[in-house]
């Protein structure tokens, strides 16, 4: 049963914050909210044994409800998958929190911010330890909810609230694919826990019909939640709000929990080579769309957003090989550099006082030593420069991608060429050259650097947590020699840039995806709405209980004249009421 | 004889009955209202209940109507305000109308049974009384309770706050 | 050859009615408030009379106890109905029944 205080430390420390939280100081709601990440992550490693020692462990909480013959419980399912999540997700959280102490210090909303992150955390653990799809929708939903809350953080600026109402809607569309997968598998498996559907999927024969569409359906939702073609404009969005937030959930965890829904179902991808050839396609064009946006953006947490979408969509594009493991610990080094980087731009932003225009950067590795040592570790990482821990990772999914085809291998390829040229550029342009901005740059403040310097060492050396079998040096001097002149070219290009000169052209508009789907789905959902609003509630459903309103009242008001008051009155309809109630008896 | 005696007293309480309705003058309202309660009275000897002929006596004549003739003396003017609007009028003699002809037709239909022939009940003091103080003692008794609270209320009402 | 064979119960009964429409009838169209008050006692005899053949007839002595009672309930409902009345005539001065046009709920 300790299992079950994983899940109930976060949930602890959000209520405590929500209830009792307007009576902490600031300090102290930090304080909590860190400490029962912390808890949960040591619960985590508690476990570590134990699972180790049986494989898998089944924890039933309890039953939620019954309808026919699905029966539906609540039960923890602790396995090496689960609890990688696990750890990842109070590990990073942890750091995340406790930066986050140093990064909001002056908002107003402290404990607000906290206690969401905490109901994040928990909904996300939920989310990875559920036994079920059903339990795993419930923290699904939860954590875009707290995705949604936390976006919307500044919600007095209006164009934050959009955002937030964007990410949510945008998950709304995945989500409704997921549900639908949901429903599929009751139909054919009578229910959705994990073990009784995976073996009934594994009894059908390869490419049956049910089996592909459940698993499409489901890749609809991870689409959704991992940001990938065709619902990824939310994420660039998404980045309206508190870095430490955009380093959390949409880097480290949640966008991951799409990749986690496809290696967790892996059975029905093995099986249906439609579906699996699906997410490939999708995920290589989604990474390689990212790649090329980012390379074009001026603002440093997009290019991050942008980034993150293509190395989601590296991560999907190895779900599809069928190399799980190399998706799942890509998700991992993932995790860790991305959150690194967050965070590192967050203190940079820190730093300028709120500036995200790389442009109006420049020269800030003598005022800000420290984060440009981190920074550069986390671009190296991503970038996968030997040894560090992106360089692993990568090297697993294109050597999956190797054995599949030659095509997907130099897609992929470019990719990881146009990662390192936009991590360089970025680097070069925030980091080298001269200052272009008025402001003075001051190194941040211990609490938020002891964080970045733990995320550092992880990303600088978890590649070594699961190296390949065999290391190709040839790939290792090509990739240097490749990174290395690309770090050469971008310094010559971008040291001495001045201004922004790339406003225009189809990149740097996003290949006016956003303007598409305006025009395509939100502008006709629009007016549709307008119509509703000005001609059909009015008139087909105002007029009718206008007029029935109307008519109550009028006869309410000639009905009220019959009450005068004068007892004569009253008599006389006594009476006659009386004669009323006596001839009837006739008829009896 | 005695149907002769029964017809007289029917038509006394019926015409002074209308007078006490249809009169304009409230005086001449409780003198034909006295006229009705005595010849109702008459039917009481006749249905050989002498003892609520007597208490009938001694109740509306002697004290309902002596109080009704004091108030009309000593608070009414002279001018009498008349009768109600003409379309209440024909509303409510159609309404008792309806209501008369309602009950003729239940008693024409046999719903009321009633007997045939006429028991010899003696309504004398004694018997009477014995059923009275035997059978319904209680309700006799709480009834005066109901008389103290009248009394306490007719007071308290006429107190001139 | 008693009086009890020759009149029939029946009329007794519509004596009774006749009476209690001409008090209903004077409740009803009669303004002031002391007639109605009267109608009201015509109508409360005419129940009396009723009660009191259908004794005879049905040689029940309940019957005329329950006239006892009717008597003495008219007593206090006169009693207290006056009262009534002279409180209202004090404040209004009027015995008109239409004047009495407060009664809304």
């Amino acid at each position: 049963m300790t299992s079950f205080l994983i899940l109930a430390f976060p949930l602890f420390g959000f209520l405590l914050l929500n209830v009792f939280g307007c009576f902490f100081s600031k300090r102290v709601s930090g304080f909590l909210a860190s400490a029962s990440v912390l808890a949960s992550f040591a619960v985590s490693v508690l476990m570590l044994r134990d699972v180790f020692l049986a494989g898998a462990i089944r924890v039933p909480l309890f039953t939620w409800f019954q309808v026919g013959q699905t029966n539906v419980s609540f039960a923890l399912l602790l396995d090496s998958l689960s609890l990688l999540m696990c750890l990842m997700i109070t590990g990073v959280g942890f750091l995340i929190h406790v930066y986050s102490i140093g990064y909001m210090h002056e908002e107003e909303g402290f404990t607000r911010y906290f206690s969401h992150l905490n109901l994040f955390i928990f909904f996300m653990l939920f989310l990875v330890l559920s036994d079920s799809f059903l339990g795993m929708f419930v923290g699904w939903e939860g954590v875009g909810l707290c995705s949604y809350l936390l976006i919307g953080f500044w919600f007095q600026t209006a164009a934050f609230g959009q955002a937030a109402k964007k990410a949510f809607l945008m998950n709304r569309v995945g989500d409704l694919g997921f549900i639908l997968g949901i429903l599929a598998m009751i139909m054919a498996f009578g229910s959705t826990q994990f073990s009784v559907v995976f073996s009934g999927a594994s009894q059908l024969p390869i490419g049956s019909g049910i089996i592909t569409v459940i698993a499409l359906l489901l890749f609809v939702g991870a689409t959704g939640k991992s940001a990938q073609i065709p619902l990824f404009t939310w994420l660039p969005d998404a980045m309206a709000g508190p870095t430490p937030v955009s380093a959390l959930i949409h880097a480290a965890t949640m966008v991951t929990a799409g990749v986690y829904m496809v290696a967790r179902s892996h059975v029905f991808y093995m099986s249906s080579p439609i579906a699996s050839t699906v997410v490939l396609c999708v995920g290589v064009s989604t990474a390689l769309l990212g790649a090329i946006i980012a390379t074009r953006q001026s603002d440093i947490k997009k290019i991050l957003a942008y980034s993150t979408m293509s190395q989601l969509g590296l991560m999907v594009s190895a779900l599809g090989l069928g190399a799980y493991s190399a998706a799942l610990f890509h998700m991992l080094t993932h995790a860790f550099f991305k959150a690194l980087l967050f965070l590192a731009a967050g203190s940079v932003i820190h730093a300028l006082h709120g500036e995200q225009n790389v442009f109006k950067m420049g020269g800030l590795r003598k005022s800000l030593p420290f984060t440009f040592g981190v920074f550069l570790i986390g671009a190296l990482a991503l970038a996968g420069f030997p040894p560090f821990s992106g360089f692993f990772s990568k090297d697993m999914i294109l050597l999956a991608a190797l054995d599949h085809s030659p095509l997907v291998f130099g897609l992929l390829v470019l990719v990881s060429i146009l990662t390192a040229y936009y991590v360089c550029r970025l680097v070069v342009l925030v980091f080298m050259g001269t200052s272009r901005s008025d402001k003075t740059a001051h190194e941040s403040s211990w609490i938020m650097q002891i964080p970045l310097g733990i995320l550092a060492i992880f990303a600088a050396a978890s590649g070594f947590l699961h190296l390949p079998e065999a290391l190709h040096p040839e790939f290792i001097v090509v990739t240097l020699l490749a990174i290395g002149l690309m770090i050469a070219w971008c310094y010559r290009r971008f040291s001495q840039v001045q201004t922004s000169d790339e406003k225009t052209g189809i990149v740097f508009r996003k290949f006016y995806i956003d303007e598409i789907y305006n025009g395509l789905i939100v502008r006709p959902i629009l007016l549709l709405a307008r119509f509703f609003w000005t001609i059909f509630e009015p008139v087909i459903l105002e007029l009718p209980a206008t007029i029935l309103g109307k008519s109550v009242m009028f006869s309410g008001r000639r009905l009220k004249q019959i009450q005068n008051g004068h007892i004569g009155f009253y008599l006389l309809v006594m009476t006659a009421a009386i004669a009323v109630i006596l001839v009837q008896l006739l008829w009896i | 004889m005695i149907l002769g005696l029964f017809c007289f007293l029917s038509l006394l309480t019926i015409m002074s009955a209308l007078s006490v309705i249809l009169s304009r003058n409230p005086v001449y309202s409780v003198l034909s209202l006295i006229l009705c309660f005595f010849s109702i009275a008459g039917h009481y000897i006749l249905l050989s209940a002498p003892f609520l002929a007597v208490v009938h006596i001694i109740v509306y004549a002697g004290a309902i109507m002596v109080l009704f003739l004091f108030v009309i003396m000593l608070m009414m003017r002279t001018s009498d305000v008349g009768l109600t609007s003409w379309v209440k009028r024909i509303g409510s003699f159609f309404v008792v109308g309806v209501l008369g002809v309602t009950i003729v037709a239940l008693m024409q239909r046999g719903t009321l049974v009633l007997p045939r022939y006429l028991a010899s009940v003696e309504g004398s003091v004694s018997s009477l009384g014995r059923v009275l103080f035997g059978q319904y003692a209680i309700p006799f008794e709480l009834s005066t309770i109901l008389f103290l609270s009248a009394v306490v209320g007719v007071v308290m009402l006429g107190k001139k706050s | 050859m008693t009086w009890t064979q020759v009149i029939p119960a029946e009329w007794y009964l519509i004596l009774g009615t006749a009476l209690f429409g001409i008090g209903l009838i004077g409740v009803l169209i009669r303004r002031n408030v002391v007639i109605v008050l009267m109608s009201i006692e015509l109508m409360l005899n005419a129940i009396n009379l009723i009660l009191v053949s259908s004794s005879a007839y049905h040689a029940n002595l309940s019957a005329q106890v329950f006239v006892f009672f009717i008597m003495m309930v008219a007593a206090v409902e006169v009693s207290v109905g006056l009262a009534i009345f002279t409180v209202i005539y004090r404040r209004k001065e009027s015995t008109d029944i239409d004047a009495l046009n407060e009664l809304k709920g």
